[in-house]
């Protein structure tokens, strides 16, 4: 590190911009991975199910696969709109 | 029992080809019959590396589709011994790399050879999956550069769930991490990502880091491997990559800063 620099450290460089952005994308990446093919189809079957009985988004329905060891677990996350019975 | 090698990255242009040449080449050297194979099928460019363009007459499709023995299609390299050269197809449908194909020339191949290094193309089509399915060990060619690392994430996702070794539940395929193009220069200026952010992100073993250097360009230029440039850094970096995949501990070279004068010093740059 030279004299001058001490004067210029307060701007992110962007190789540490690059880093941060990667270590996003990338963790992001990661998890949708790990899921099987069939769970986008699997949500959309879902959520047209629900649709027959409650009116709901798209983004109402989270589907997510959590793997341990010995088992999987599918979690089904279905948001309800408040004015329903 | 040949060890397969694939040298892969996902992004083109990150130097797998010139990785595969001097691998090779350096494994060669140290006495072990080494062949590598194109899977670039219809964009062929390890023989111009290799200085082999002209005496290509049969390819990997044609020994796969039976209209050439092995010994016909292998070139033989001239300036090292024990190396050999087979070539891609340059005419040819991708998808004439079919899984049983190239199995059974790899098989066939290994009971002659000590190592088969597999240059894989660019993507993760066809091809690619085809070069890097039947691998042992994975050299993950990696500029540090924010496309070539995630390009690099996904290829080590792909080894880990659609190789063979993971289809088998065997051991997992051996990864090593090359970074290539690397300017220490630019890394200290926070200008480029460092060796250890690359390595924070993708986390496996460090097989080599290779300078950004004129003489990869002049070395292909010629058709030789730069490793064969043994008064270049860009050579010795590879020759030490050769090196600790062979198991040996080798210090990383070639990261201090050019010795720089007073006012540059006090100056910065």
């Amino acid at each position: 590190m030279s004299f001058f620099d001490y004067f210029k450290t307060k701007k992110k460089t962007s190789a540490s911009i690059a880093k941060e952005r990667l270590q996003i994308i990338v963790a992001h990446e990661r998890n949708t991975r790990d899921q099987p093919d069939y769970l986008p189809e699997l949500q959309q079957e879902l959520l047209e199910v629900i649709r027959r009985y409650v009116a709901i988004r798209d983004d109402q329905v989270q589907v997510q696969l959590d793997k341990n060891d010995s088992c999987s677990v599918l979690e089904l996350n279905v948001t309800l709109p408040e004015n329903e019975p | 029992m040949a060890r397969i090698i694939v040298v892969t990255s996902g992004k083109g242009g990150v130097g797998k080809t010139t990785t595969s040449a001097s691998i090779s080449t350096g494994l060669a050297q140290k006495g072990y019959k080494t062949a590598v194979i194109d899977f670039d099928v219809g964009l062929r460019n390890l023989d111009l590396i290799m200085n082999c363009e002209r005496r290509v007459v049969y390819d990997f499709v044609n020994v796969i589709q039976g209209e050439a023995t092995l010994n016909q299609a292998l070139i033989r390299d001239k300036r090292v011994n024990n190396l050999f050269i087979l070539p891609a197809s340059q005419t040819r449908d991708k998808e004439a790399l079919t899984h049983e194909g190239v199995e059974k020339v790899l098989n066939e191949m290994s009971e002659t050879f000590d190592y088969l290094v597999c240059d894989s193309p660019a993507g993760i089509e066809h091809g690619a999956l085809m070069s890097l399915y039947f691998a042992d060990e994975a050299i993950v060619v990696t500029n540090p550069e924010v496309s070539s690392v995630r390009d690099s994430d996904r290829i080590l996702g792909i080894l880990q769930s659609k190789s063979r070794r993971a289809e088998r539940g065997d051991e997992p395929v051996k990864e090593h991490l090359l970074l290539t193009r690397y300017n220490h220069e630019r890394v200290e200026r926070g200008e480029m990502l460092s060796i250890e952010d690359v390595n924070d992100i993708l986390s496996i073993p460090l097989l080599g880091v290779i300078p950004e250097s004129q003489a990869v360009l002049n070395a292909s230029n010629q058709g030789a491997p730069v490793i064969l440039d043994e008064d270049t850094e860009a050579g010795q970096a590879y020759e030490d990559a050769v090196a600790r995949l062979l198991g040996e501990e080798r210090e990383l070279r070639f990261l201090d800063t050019q010795k720089k004068g007073f006012l540059k010093r006090m100056f910065g740059g």
